[in-house]
């Protein structure tokens, strides 16, 4: 088991390593001076200068790579060429209104998912499948800000039954917090019920087919337990993954929601860095998201271990 | 027994290299997606027939009209006419979606069977693919974007990209089972050249798949292409694409909500229309596909 973790965890590093070099490969080799790419069309020398000693363009490309793998190892993420404060701490300022919405997200996603893809399987070819196949390609195919807007147009100008757009932390109490983020949570958690409910649905499939389930049944057990205790449970290894390998889908979806809702978190901060040119902001925030990406993945991993007592490493 | 004699199979025999396109119309929804799309696309194709105002020329006395016979869906910010932006709206969306596709597929072909090929190649080459699968595909786009510059070309490259693992993953998993075959072996006992092997013997086992795949790709895309230019890291602003379109009217919005809801609309059907014939594909050429629910 020990082994298997280390091994795990070494495996994560070259995909790290990758992530790495490409986002430093691309402002790099980018045809053209990336100072003045950065800088814009009307920089002065000076600003030009600057940006250059302070990503150490100057260097050789090694040596620029290994003092910045070297930087970045240490937690300096660099700083950021529009407002000079390091981007670790402009993250670390932006990112609570992120989390939430994805940890809600994830939370909604999974009550509502499973259970749509546990009844597709158990009424497998009914019209209540077909249904929820449907609404599964249309969670797929309908952009996160479209159904943004629809719901800010239903509930928040037609109805006015909660604000719309803005975010309130948590900790300034949970009635403004609830009402803010209900709707970001229901527009991006489209795609993740999507996703879910047709993996739950394939996994429920599989698993109904073996013979324990058909000896469960023959010994008389009633539907709900077979669904729940023998069924679900087997079924819970490609599923728990598919919320794992989602993570991209749903950080890609952050960025959008916070744009349509006003929301202050890492997502606008990126858009925001875009407009402005910023690249150590947009490559900080590809590095960080991977990273957590890599993370999940990992953990995901390790917890089948404690799932499901027939994968032994 | 010669051929003819043979009793009528209930399954269709389809040879991957002639896939039969009577799954277009399986089933009515499936026949209505195909509709739909086919407008799209050649309403996208004749749009300088079709539209009835210039999409680019500003009016600024015409100011978010409501609709009027004038102008049927009303006029946007700039006094623009919001149906003939829409139209052509969908000519960029539909370009990328197409181009990220074709580009996609050949890179990840070429990709896939190298790397189901050889195996120092497909270590390195797999890593790359898994680096390239952690960057969130929106983040990675828009920093391709903000580097090089938003033209149609760098938007279709940003595109792609993140494409490219999931195309490159399938060619090598349908490689590495086709090289076990026997016909293969043979192949390569009789000393056929290499790339004689991956190109007559290797490459048609993927050509079913990946269709299916460019199907995912294309709706894929239109929808990336369409967040890139909401969040304004997409093609320049006054080229009337649906995410463009989107974007100016966020502003506008709770005066004049349809200036998000018709690209909108339009946007979700196409992609639907795009999913619903992939899947439609995938049952139809690839019944083995089926299993795989979760691309």
């Amino acid at each position: 088991m020990l082994g298997y973790l280390v091994r795990r965890v070494l495996a994560a590093v070259p995909v790290m390593g990758v992530v790495a070099l490409f986002v430093f490969l691309l402002l790099r080799l980018t045809p053209g001076d990336p100072a003045a790419i950065l800088a814009g069309d009307n920089a002065t020398p000076e600003r030009l200068e600057r940006i250059r000693t302070s990503l150490g363009l100057n260097e050789p490309l090694i040596v620029q790579f290994v003092t910045w793998v070297n930087k970045l190892l240490h937690g300096d993420l660099g700083t950021s060429l529009i407002s000079n404060l390091p981007v670790m701490k402009m993250i670390g300022q932006r990112v609570e209104p992120s989390i939430s919405i994805a940890l809600s997200t994830i939370i909604l996603a999974v009550i509502v998912a499973v259970p749509l893809g546990v009844i597709a399987a158990w009424k497998h070819g009914t019209w209540i499948d077909r249904f929820v196949m449907g609404l599964s390609v249309l969670g797929f195919s309908v952009p996160v800000f479209v159904v943004g807007y629809v719901l800010i147009q239903v509930f928040a100008i037609e109805l006015r039954w909660v604000p719309v757009q803005g975010f309130r932390s948590i900790f300034n109490g949970f009635g403004p917090f609830f009402e803010r983020i209900i709707l970001p949570t229901c527009a991006l958690s489209f795609i993740y019920i999507a996703l879910i409910a047709r993996m739950t649905r394939a996994a429920m499939l599989d698993v109904l087919g073996e013979d324990y389930v058909r000896t469960a049944r023959a010994k008389g057990i009633n539907e709900v337990a077979v669904m729940m205790r023998h069924a679900l449970r087997n079924a819970a290894v490609p599923v728990i993954t598919v919320i794992g390998t989602g993570f991209a889908l749903l950080i890609s979806g952050v960025v959008v929601t916070e744009s349509v809702f006003n929301i202050p978190g890492i997502g606008r901060l990126t858009v925001d860095a875009v407009l402005a040119r910023d690249y150590p902001v947009i490559q900080a925030m590809i590095l960080l998201t991977s990273f957590i990406y890599v993370v999940v993945n990992l953990l995901i991993d390790v917890a089948y271990t404690l799932l499901d007592p027939r994968i032994r490493y | 027994m010669s051929v003819d004699t043979l009793p009528q199979s209930s399954i269709p025999i389809t040879s991957p290299l002639r896939p039969r396109f009577g799954f277009l119309t399986s089933t009515p929804i499936i026949a209505a997606a195909t509709v739909l799309l086919t407008l799209i696309v050649v309403v996208s194709i004749l749009a300088p027939l079709i539209a009835p105002h210039d999409p680019i020329q500003l009016a600024p006395s015409q100011r978010l009209k409501p609709s009027s016979a004038q102008f049927l869906l009303g006029t946007d910010a700039y006094g623009r006419d919001l149906l003939s932006r829409v139209i052509y709206g969908g000519r960029i969306s539909l370009l990328i979606g197409i181009g990220a596709a074709i580009l996609s597929i050949a890179i990840g072909l070429a990709i896939g069977l190298v790397s189901g090929f050889f195996k120092l190649v497909d270590s390195i080459l797999m890593r790359v693919m898994d680096g390239l699968m952690a960057m969130p595909s929106i983040l990675l786009a828009i920093a391709v974007v903000s580097l090089s510059g938003a033209s149609l070309w760098t938007v279709l490259i940003a595109i792609t990209i993140p494409e490219i693992p999931r195309v490159a993953r399938l060619v090598r998993s349908v490689v590495l089972s086709a090289r076990e075959e026997p016909y293969v072996e043979a192949a390569i006992s009789v000393g056929s050249s290499l790339p004689k092997i991956m190109l007559r013997h290797l490459m048609p086992n993927t050509i079913a798949p990946l269709i299916v795949q460019g199907t995912y790709v294309c709706a894929s895309a239109i929808l990336t292409e369409a967040i890139l230019s909401f969040l304004g890291a997409g093609i320049s602003p006054e080229t009337p694409t649906w995410g463009n379109i989107m974007a100016e009217g966020r502003q506008y919005f709770q005066i004049k909500p349809s200036l998000i809801f018709w690209p909108g609309l339009l946007l979700s059907i196409a992609i639907l229309s795009i999913n619903l014939i992939g899947d439609a594909a995938r049952d139809a050429l690839d019944p083995r596909m089926k299993q795989r629910e979760a691309k």
